[in-house]
């Protein structure tokens, strides 16, 4: 076990995004997308998260 | 990228990337000198009603709707601005209470990033309260690997089909076993963690193709612990990845306590997700 993860190595992407796409606070987009001079731009990547693991070959891995 | 030139002054009525609230006392200006966002931009905070968004102009031609989306669909360009988003949120969050905005957030204008401080005063403050002096630990609980197979006799020797069906029979039920066993082990270290833990969350098990383990993912959770606390969790998660058979104990962190914005109980995220999946 690692005891002092960031000290030893970079984060790992996958649990930055496991925090970054589900985490944080969201701003509510069915409002502020029919507010004009609000005109939030939000984009929720989960969708393409779980395409990227269907679709595309893991940069990760070995093919 | 190229950066904009210095002491150039970004254009007020352009896109602003949001990249987390603070309370507003001063202290992120010099926390925030020198720390450049996603676009390579120079960040700072806007400061309204008493909370700070950090915030950096980004440029249209890549963080409008269309290019962002697009954009995003590129790995190699999501992790760019993951990772920037994330430095830009520890450098805010540095000595200070810090509530991050869900990655991808841009807004039209100054005025925009305002307008969202107002609209979100409510649940920011309550979140900053609520997350004050605490960090957020990650626990991923994998499946030990299976012991190495015994050699295999060839199936096609005479009289030894029947041999061959109950060893995959018993081979199957050993696989059921350890996976039930890992199951039961993810639940006693989650129970044990809670105890240690204002509140918990879980995220879903990690695909190991994005983790790139080949261990199964079992468990893949966060905990908000009081900074204070912080080294005796680890210590119990050191304590509990020896004591717990079967199964082998990941530590992460600390982290801002991205997974603890909304108040338990709230899945607005989730049916956002839902709306916008169906929508698309």
């Amino acid at each position: 076990m690692t005891t002092s993860p960031l000290a030893h190595r970079q984060i790992a992407l996958v649990d930055l995004l496991d925090r970054l796409l589900a985490g944080g606070v969201v701003i509510t987009g069915d409002l502020t997308l029919r507010i004009a001079d609000v005109d939030l731009v939000r984009i929720d990547l989960r969708a393409l998260i779980s395409s990227v693991n269907e679709n595309v070959p893991s940069p990760w891995e070995e093919p | 990228m190229t950066q904009a030139p210095r002491g150039e002054t970004p254009r007020a009525d352009g896109l602003q990337y949001a990249y987390a609230v603070v309370r507003d006392t001063g202290a992120p200006a010099a926390a925030l000198a020198g720390v450049r966002g996603v676009a390579g931009e120079p960040v700072r905070a806007v400061v309204h009603l008493g909370l700070a968004v950090v915030a950096g102009p980004v440029p249209a031609e890549q963080f409008g709707e269309g290019p962002l989306k697009e954009r995003l669909e590129r790995l190699e360009w999501l992790e760019r601005i993951a990772r920037a988003h994330a430095r830009v949120v520890d450098a805010a969050g540095a000595g200070t209470g810090v509530v991050p905005v869900r990655l991808a957030t841009v807004c039209r204008g100054e005025e925009g990033l305002r307008r969202m401080l107002e609209t979100g005063r409510e649940r920011f403050t309550e979140a900053l309260d609520r997350l004050d002096g605490r960090v957020e630990w990650g626990v991923k609980v994998y499946a030990a690997p299976p012991p190495p197979a015994e050699p295999t006799t060839a199936p096609t020797a005479a009289g030894s089909g029947r041999d061959y069906l109950r060893r995959r029979r018993a081979e199957r039920r050993a696989s059921q076993e350890r996976w039930g066993r890992s199951e039961d082990g993810a639940r006693q270290v989650h129970d044990a963690l809670c105890a240690h833990a204002e509140q918990a969350r879980l995220h879903p098990p990690q695909d190991a193709r994005l983790s790139g383990t080949a261990d199964r993912n079992v468990l893949n959770a966060a905990y908000l612990v009081p900074r204070a606390e912080s080294s005796a969790f680890a210590g119990r998660v050191e304590e509990l990845d020896r004591r717990s058979a079967g199964v082998r104990l990941e530590l992460t962190g600390p982290w801002v306590p991205y997974s603890f914005v909304a108040p338990s109980g709230d899945d607005t995220g989730r049916a956002e997700t839902r709306r916008e999946r169906s929508g698309g």
